[in-house]
C-alpha cells in the first residue's frame, strides 16, 4: 500500500505561512526534488527575507539566512568554494526582483552554478501588503491603495524574460500553483532546475507564481483562481530557456 | 627568509594568503585597487576563490557565504566602499561569521578624495553598521605590519568567530618597503569550524542566521556577543611606546601618523624636549590601560593626539587619560599629510600652553 509521508527534507518545525498561502506548496516541491535526487546531505539552502525569511527552520539541511536581496551573493561565496555541493536559493519578489536585483542579474550573468527558486506573489507580504515590482497593473496595495497606476508606479518586471536576455543561464522557468496539474508542473520544472546544478550545467532559474490570500484580500479559492487567471496574464508560464533542449 | 620589496596592498595580500584565506572578494575602488588585481591572479594559483563582485555589498556578502561555508575568506575595499559593506558587517557580526575586511582609508566625507586619511575611525572601532556590535581593528603603520597583521586577523577571527578589520590609512595603499614573508600556512593546521554551513544534514544541520525574532533569545545572544568582546579586549589589547619614562609631553597616533610622530619625537628630543610616544596597535580593543599608565606618570604634562581626520580617536585617547592630563588635538584631513616640523611646532605650542596654564 502507498501512503502519503511528509518528505525528511522538510523539518517537523510548523509552518508560519497564512491559510491558503501556496508557499508551504513550493517548500515541499524544493524538498522532496531534492530528497529525490539524493541530494540532501551535500544541501546547502539560502533563506531570504520576506515572507520565507524563516525557511531556515524549514529545510532540514543547512541553511544560511541572507540579508534583504543579498542571497544570490551568499550562494556565489558557498558554491564557489564548494562546487560539490548543491546550493538553492528561495527568494520573494521583494527581495529577487527589488532591493537585491543587481545581486540576481549578476550571478545570472556570471552564470554560477546555483538554483534560484522565486517566488512571485505580486505584494511584499511579511510587511503587510505594500506593492512589489511585481505587482500587476490594477492591482491594489498598502501603498497604491486605488490600484497599481503605471504612470506613477511604473510596470510589473518580468525577470524570466529580462534573465533570458542574458547568455549564461542554463535553464529559466516560470511555474505556478493554482493547481494539481500547474503544481505537478511545477516539481518538475524545480527538479529539473536542480538536476542541472547537480551534473554541473550552470544557473537554473524558476518563478513560481504563488497565492497570498492575506494580502490580496481574497479566500483562498478565489485567490488561486486569481492567480490562474490574471497574474498568468502579466507573467506568462513556459520554459524561457533551457540549453538541455537548445532553446537559448 | 630574505626581505622582499612589496607594496603595501601586495603585502596585505600576502598575509591573507600566508594564513589560509582561500576566497576573495572584491570591488574596484581607489585607492586598494591592487588589492582585487593581486588577489585575481594569486588565488587561482593556490587553489582559491577570486570574484570580482557586482558591488561592495556583493562582496561582502559573498564573504559571508564563503567564510560561512568554512573557507578563510576576506575583502578589501576603501572608504565609501566599506559603508557600503556596513549592512553585510552587521550581519557578519551577528552570525558569528569569522572574516577580513580591509579599509584603505581615504578622505571623506561622501565621495571626499582619493588621498590618505583617517577619517573612518568611528565607523570601524564603535560598530559602523546598525545594533551593538564591534570588530577586532588592526592598524598597520608599515608594509611588513600590513603582512603580519592581516596574517593574523585570520586567527583571531577564527578564534573569537568574529570579523575583524585592518584598518590601514591610504598611505599603506600606496608605499613600497621591504618585507619578510610568513611561510605559507598548511591549511590541515587551522582548526576545524563545527558551527560551518557547508553541507549537513537531518540533525547535524547547521543555520547561520542573524534574525532572532524573539527578545528572550536575541538578548542572550547579544550579551554573550558581548562577553566575547570583553574576552578580546582582556587578551588581545596591544600598543607600543617609547621614551615615555620621564616624558613631559607624549605624542599618540596610529597607523603611518604615528611613524611621522616617532620621527617628531626624536626632533624634539635633539632641541632638549622630554618627549615620549605612545601607538595603539589594537583599536578595538583600544589599549587604554597604556595610556592611563602613561597618564598616571608625574612628569607627564600633556599628551598630543595627532591624526588625518578631525579628531576621533582622539576621543578614546581622553577617556583613557581620564582628565589625569590635558589632551590636546592636531589633524589634517582632505588628502593632506601632516609631517615632523607640523607636528613638533604643535608639540611645542601644547607644551607651552599647559606650563602658563600652571
Amino acid at each position: 500500500m502507498k501512503t502519503f509521508t511528509k518528505t525528511k527534507m522538510l523539518t517537523d518545525a510548523p509552518m508560519h505561512y497564512c491559510p491558503g498561502c501556496t508557499h508551504g506548496i513550493v517548500h515541499r516541491l524544493v524538498a522532496e526534488s531534492i530528497e529525490e535526487l539524493g541530494l540532501q546531505e551535500k544541501c546547502i539552502g539560502i533563506a531570504p527575507v520576506g515572507c520565507a525569511v524563516f525557511a531556515y527552520d524549514y529545510f532540514n539541511c543547512d541553511m544560511q539566512e541572507a540579508a534583504h536581496g543579498r542571497a544570490p551573493a551568499v550562494a556565489t561565496g558557498i558554491k564557489r568554494c564548494l562546487p560539490d555541493r548543491l546550493v538553492f536559493v528561495y527568494q520573494g519578489d521583494g527581495d529577487l526582483a527589488s532591493i537585491g536585483m543587481a545581486e540576481t542579474v549578476h550571478a545570472a550573468a556570471r552564470g554560477e552554478n546555483i538554483t534560484i527558486i522565486f517566488i512571485n506573489n505580486s505584494i511584499y507580504g511579511m510587511t503587510g501588503g505594500q506593492m512589489a515590482p511585481t505587482t500587476l497593473i490594477g492591482q491594489k496595495a498598502t501603498t497604491c491603495q486605488k490600484g497599481r497606476d503605471p504612470s506613477v508606479n511604473g510596470y510589473p518586471i518580468r525577470v524570466c524574460e529580462l534573465l533570458a536576455t542574458l547568455d549564461a543561464p542554463y535553464y529559466i522557468e516560470r511555474v505556478a500553483t493554482h493547481d494539481v496539474k500547474h503544481v505537478l508542473a511545477a516539481k518538475r520544472a524545480i527538479k529539473k532546475a536542480l538536476q542541472f546544478q547537480a551534473e554541473g550545467r550552470g544557473y537554473s532559474f524558476v518563478e513560481v507564481l504563488v497565492s497570498c490570500p492575506t494580502n490580496w484580500h481574497m479566500a483562498p479559492v478565489d485567490a488561486l483562481r486569481f492567480m490562474g487567471e490574471e497574474c498568468t496574464k502579466t507573467f506568462p508560464l513556459g520554459v524561457y530557456r533551457d540549453k538541455s533542449e537548445g532553446k537559448i | 627568509m630574505a626581505k622582499i620589496l612589496l607594496h603595501g596592498t601586495e603585502a596585505i595580500c600576502e598575509g591573507a594568503i600566508r594564513n589560509g584565506c582561500r576566497a576573495f572578494f572584491g570591488y574596484p575602488i581607489t585607492p586598494q585597487n591592487e588589492v582585487p588585481e593581486y588577489m585575481s591572479v594569486k588565488m587561482p594559483q593556490v587553489g582559491g576563490v577570486f570574484v570580482q563582485a557586482e558591488s561592495e555589498v556583493a562582496a561582502i556578502n559573498m564573504v559571508y557565504g564563503a567564510a560561512g561555508a568554512g573557507i578563510r575568506a576576506m575583502t578589501s575595499s576603501s572608504s565609501p566602499g566599506v559603508s557600503l559593506k556596513q549592512e553585510g558587517i552587521s550581519y557578519i557580526a551577528c552570525a558569528r561569521i569569522p572574516c577580513v575586511i580591509v579599509n584603505i582609508m581615504r578622505a571623506g566625507p561622501g565621495l571626499g578624495g582619493i588621498l590618505p586619511a583617517q577619517g573612518d575611525y568611528f565607523q570601524a572601532t564603535k560598530g559602523g553598521g546598525h545594533g551593538d556590535y564591534r570588530l577586532i581593528v588592526l592598524s598597520p603603520s608599515s608594509a611588513q605590519e600590513a603582512c603580519d597583521f592581516t596574517y593574523r586577523a585570520f586567527d583571531l577571527a577564527d578564534r573569537y568567530r568574529v570579523p575583524v578589520m585592518l584598518l590601514a590609512d591610504g598611505m599603506i595603499g600606496q608605499l613600497m618597503e621591504p618585507v619578510e614573508l610568513p611561510p605559507m600556512r598548511d591549511l590541515r593546521d587551522i582548526p576545524e569550524k563545527d558551527w560551518a554551513t557547508s553541507g549537513h544534514y537531518g540533525k547535524d544541520r547547521r543555520v547561520l542566521n542573524s534574525l532572532l525574532i524573539d527578545p528572550e533569545v536575541l538578548e542572550p545572544h547579544v550579551n554573550a556577543l558581548k562577553r566575547t568582546y570583553d574576552e578580546i579586549a582582556a587578551n588581545e589589547c596591544v600598543a607600543e611606546s617609547m621614551l615615555t619614562e620621564d616624558a613631559e609631553i607624549v605624542l599618540t597616533a596610529y597607523g603611518t601618523v604615528a611613524r611621522i610622530c616617532k620621527s617628531a619625537v626624536q626632533a624634539l628630543r635633539k632641541q632638549g624636549v622630554k618627549a615620549g610616544w605612545v601607538r595603539p596597535v589594537t583599536l578595538f580593543p583600544f589599549p587604554a590601560e597604556t595610556y592611563a599608565k602613561v597618564a598616571a606618570q608625574k612628569s607627564v604634562k600633556v599628551f598630543l593626539d595627532v591624526e588625518l581626520s578631525l579628531g576621533q580617536m582622539v576621543e578614546d585617547v581622553r577617556l583613557s587619560v581620564n582628565g589625569r592630563k590635558p589632551v590636546r588635538f592636531y589633524g589634517r584631513t582632505g588628502g593632506n599629510i601632516t609631517d615632523e616640523r607640523e607636528i613638533v611646532q604643535e608639540a611645542l605650542q601644547a607644551l607651552a600652553s599647559v606650563k602658563e596654564e600652571q
